[in-house]
């Protein structure tokens, strides 16, 4: 049994192509993680807009992309749009189906992260003759992005996690590699390998995220 | 010290609703230069709005606020011009919590005064010594007791050289025994001759300091006079009511 699942020289063999994986699903991870952000905050700033024609579309937005499953949407994209004449390849229909994704999610605990700032905060700043956009940098944002930092980092968790879906539109990432390596040698070994470096690759971050969650219920 | 004749702030008609309910039904007011103006009032009354309004923390419905000679209410008017010459200080102080003092002091110095950083940590540090408080400019507000936090949060006005100070009860927040220590900058800053509009309950503080009491009252200034009118002759019965359950307490 422990020599089906750990079989050793397949590991040793299939590592070099796993690294390789990893490569892409790192490079996956830098991509949509900022633009994720970027969308995140654009969306939680229109938010706080006090117009209702710009939040409706966003609340919108935010609840149509949280509510759509992610692997729906990817296959959607990569699979559905064809149809429409639109054909986009793997890279790129991974990377707008989890922009659209991962941005309603940032864009929700940002707008939150906002919200909890109180309101005096802005006012103060306004009344010394900063700007909104100033106002926002310098006094909200700082403030809001601490009080929903374990949210953030839970969230970017969940987006490194969620590019393992790549594999199912033949985008080479980690376990998309670990896949085709398991059904060269017919043995589950790479898939174990996989596991194990996802694993070495993210429980940093959920020990800061423990840690985290433990010091803002401890600030409390 | 007899306050001049120009009037710093002019107030004509001045009207806010929200929604349906009409907090300000009509404010004439002039506050001239070094004048000392305390608004009294219960709670409801319109006094914050009315401080609000001059800055445009609140938009009017209706009426004209001229200050300094600038139209406050004008489209064409740079609002966050304006702002900066008029300061405000807050009742719950609403210092940045990420910011240490000096930092709260400097950043208008830095981001609207467009000041360099060395020339900006000069001028917070002047200003927070102004408020007695020279020794704190690296604490965060976190680490200050009320009453620091609120002397902060004066330096904080003062720093960009106001033309006048708003306080919205600048002292409600405070336990009893830290109220002392902003109302003595306060004088201080009275004696400097700075122009302050003061909305509060202190009533000492106005028999002492200032030059005139408005009393308001549903939306409207039902009475006004010297501190020792108000407080020891009121003409209006309303006036005359608030007066004693405030003294009563």
């Amino acid at each position: 049994m422990l020599q089906t699942f750990f079989d050793l020289d397949i590991m040793r063999a299939a590592l070099p192509y796993l690294l390789q994986g990893l490569w892409t699903t790192l490079l996956l991870v830098a991509l949509v993680v900022p633009l994720g952000l970027a969308g995140g905050l654009i969306v939680a700033l229109l938010s706080t807009s006090r117009r209702r024609s710009v939040r409706w579309p966003l609340v919108v937005y935010v609840d149509f992309f949280r509510a759509f499953p992610p692997l729906v949407l990817l296959i959607f994209i990569y699979a559905g749009l064809p149809f429409a004449g639109l054909e986009l390849g793997a890279f790129a229909s991974v990377a707008i189906g989890f922009f659209l994704n991962t941005s309603s999610y940032y864009g929700e605990i940002l707008r939150a992260g906002i919200e909890s700032v109180a309101r005096g905060q802005m006012e103060a700043a306004r009344s010394t003759g900063l700007t909104k956009a100033q106002a926002m940098a310098w006094v909200v944002l700082p403030q809001a992005v601490r009080n929903v930092l374990p949210d953030l980092v839970g969230n970017t968790l969940e987006v490194a996690k969620l590019t393992s879906l790549a594999s199912v539109v033949a985008l080479p990432e980690l376990l998309f590699a670990a896949r085709s390596a398991q059904s060269l040698t017919f043995n589950p070994s790479p898939i174990v390998l996989a596991a194990l470096i996802y694993f070495v690759l993210l429980w940093p971050f959920v020990r800061l995220l423990s840690r985290l969650e433990h010091r803002t219920l401890a600030g409390r | 010290m007899a306050p001049g004749a120009r009037p710093v702030l002019s107030i004509r008609g001045l009207r806010k609703s929200f929604g349906s309910v009409e907090v300000l039904k009509g404010i004439d007011l002039d506050v001239r230069a070094r004048e000392l103006v305390f608004v009294i009032g219960p709670s409801g009354s319109g006094k914050s709005t009315l401080l609000r309004c001059c800055n445009r923390l609140e938009e009017p419905t209706d009426g004209s606020i001229l200050f300094d000679g600038i139209d406050v209410l004008s489209p064409r008017t740079d609002i966050n011009a304006v702002r900066r010459r008029i300061g405000m200080v807050f009742q719950s102080f609403n210092l940045y919590p990420h910011m240490t003092a000096a930092g709260n002091v400097m950043l208008a110095l830095r981001r609207v005064l467009k000041k360099g950083r060395a020339e900006a940590d000069a001028i917070a540090r002047a200003a927070l010594a102004r408020v007695g408080l020279a020794d704190k400019a690296g604490s965060y507000p976190g680490e200050l007791s009320g009453g620091q936090q609120q002397r902060v949060a004066i330096a904080r006005a003062l720093a960009l050289e106001p033309v006048a100070v708003l306080f919205d009860e600048p002292t409600s927040a405070l336990d009893p025994e830290l109220v002392g220590s902003v109302l003595q900058v306060m004088r201080e800053l009275r004696e400097a001759g700075m122009t302050m509009v003061v909305v509060s309950h202190e009533m000492g503080f106005a028999r002492a300091a200032a030059d005139r009491v408005l009393f308001m009252d549903q939306g409207e200034i039902v009475e006004e006079g010297p501190p020792a009118q108000i407080f020891g002759a009121p003409r209006h019965a309303r006036t005359r009511a608030f007066i004693e359950q405030i003294v009563r307490h």
